[in-house]
């Protein structure tokens, strides 16, 4: 691992300074450093509508969104597949990019709408995720090879939720029973609930803000399926789903008269602790219910 | 009834299905559609449809055409992508949902409170403004989206969840003085623009 593996960084909004995953961000730059990975952010990207966009922005402007942030990588990085850290900015990227490829009427529209920013793309890019970069590029053994405090004796639900598993998922991976997840807790020393049954069930999205009380009802059950296994904690590579399961775990409390407080934190977090980094560069702070089996390690 | 709507329910007298194929998001694989059922088996909000997406599709077909736009069906979609990655057909059904609702929304159709669609809408407004979201007025726009009253109610009930996120530095009260921005914001707002105009200029010529 002598040479660093560099890729055109789409960040997304939610990874901001005081935003509401920037903890996400914080440890995937930990964790990034000791893989010896190079994140080069793309330069004024923006957002890109996410999966709540289309009713306000209709086809066109949505995937013209995406169509910018493909065109500003094309001139930046031209050599580098653009990665994502968040779900929804790698869905909605990678959809476009196929989008525009599949249909004239598309391609021709966000190249209409392009030219009006100075922009023009080739769409000859891949879109990843970041787990796909572990898992297809790194590699596991890697990771291991990385691993200074093994997270031992931690029992770890992996949470894939949707978006980093369908439409599209890992490669080689099932949508049903995805298993990337398991081996990077594995991986690290923890250990995996292989069998939990809630790995991909919906949380409820961008409608746990605007139907809570109906997102609650599909939050419960993934929290109570890792208590159920037993799990210290439940692990994600999704913003949305780490947001839904851990910060309305009190509202879902105090409707249920459950007792739930289990930390939800990112592959990202657990890789960053494992390899040895503090807790501020694993961003234990920013978790709002504390994971103390990692305070304990990374002290 | 807005004027749009009218002159397309006219122009497509008798086939909705041809108006869906020619108006919405991916329309034309309704007509893949085999009725099997695995897309309502696998929604996760299937309980709060008032018609499944199997139902929806076969309503396209019958001509029902107010009551598919007017229902509020297709804003119960998460985006899980269950039905997508399910359908043995392979139809884009997340896709066909998305595009229903916002055709319904371009025609003025959708039942008012629905809070998706106004949440989407303030999601949209958030983004285009300055090119990113602003975390802090979308959600203070959310409380707030039924009127000040019940925002006060709303804010209050979530005031623990909002001290959480300030303490873990996942919110940012600075976000309220301007926030997070593209630089080239005249270069965005024209791309939106164009694209939002050619989208329109489309959906128009087909009522005529």
């Amino acid at each position: 691992m002598s040479d660093k593996k560099e890729y055109s960084f789409y960040p997304g909004c939610s990874s901001q300074s005081g935003a509401s995953s920037s903890n996400y961000l914080t440890s995937v730059t930990s964790m990034c450093e000791e893989l010896d990975i190079k994140l080069n952010t793309i330069d004024d990207w923006n957002c890109c509508a996410a999966s709540i966009g289309y009713a306000g922005g209709g086809e066109l402007p949505r995937i013209s969104l995406s169509a910018r942030n493909i065109a500003l990588s094309e001139q930046q990085h031209p050599q580098q597949d653009i990665v994502a850290t968040c779900a929804a900015c790698w869905l909605a990227t990678r959809e476009a990019s196929e989008r525009i490829a599949q249909s004239t009427k598309i391609k021709e529209g966000t190249g209409v709408a392009l030219k009006e920013a100075g922009l023009e793309m080739k769409n000859d890019k891949k879109i990843r995720h970041m787990v796909e970069v572990l898992v297809e590029d790194i590699g596991m053994d890697a990771i291991t090879a990385k691993v200074k405090k093994p997270l031992e004796g931690i029992k770890i639900a992996g949470y894939v939720g949707c978006q980093t598993n369908r439409p599209f998922g890992i490669h080689g991976e099932s949508f049903e029973n995805p298993q990337y997840l398991d081996n990077m807790v594995a991986a690290v020393g923890g250990e995996p609930v292989r069998d939990y049954e809630k790995k991909v069930s919906c949380c409820g999205g961008a409608l746990a803000f605007s139907e809570p009380d109906k997102s609650f009802n599909l939050i419960k059950p993934i929290l109570e399926s890792a208590m159920d296994h037993g799990a210290d904690m439940i692990v994600t590579p999704c913003p949305v789903c780490q947001m839904n399961t851990e910060v309305y775990q009190d509202k879902i409390n105090a409707k249920f008269g459950t007792s739930f407080n289990i930390p939800v934190v990112y592959y990202s977090t657990l890789m960053s602790v494992a390899f040895g980094r503090s807790a501020k560069d694993a961003a234990l702070d920013g978790q709002v219910i504390q994971a103390e089996k990692l305070n304990k390690i990374a002290k | 009834m807005s004027d749009l709507n009218q002159a397309l329910a006219e122009k497509y007298q008798g086939n909705f299905l041809k108006e869906v194929i020619d108006n919405v998001e991916e329309g034309d694989m309704v007509r893949m559609c085999m009725q099997c059922g695995v897309c309502a088996g696998s929604c996760p909000m299937g309980p709060h449809w008032e018609h499944t997406p199997q139902k929806i599709f076969m309503m396209i077909r019958a001509n029902k055409r107010d009551e598919v736009l007017q229902s509020d069906s297709m804003w119960m979609c998460t985006s899980c992508y269950n039905c997508i990655a399910r359908c043995p057909r392979e139809l884009p059904i997340t896709h066909i949902m998305h595009g229903l609702a916002s055709y319904a929304k371009r025609l003025n159709l959708v039942p008012k409170e629905q809070p998706t669609a106004k949440f989407a809408q303030l999601f949209w407004d958030n983004l285009a403004k300055k090119g990113r979201v602003n975390e802090l007025k979308l959600g203070i726009s959310l409380y707030f989206m039924n009127g000040f009253g019940e925002g006060i109610k709303v804010a209050m009930g979530n005031q623990k969840l909002g001290m959480n996120m300030l303490k873990t530095k996942r919110m940012a009260i600075n976000e309220a003085w301007g926030g997070h921005s593209v630089k080239d914001k005249s270069g965005f707002h024209a791309m939106l623009k164009k694209a939002a105009e050619l989208e329109s200029a489309a959906i128009e010529a087909h009522s005529k």
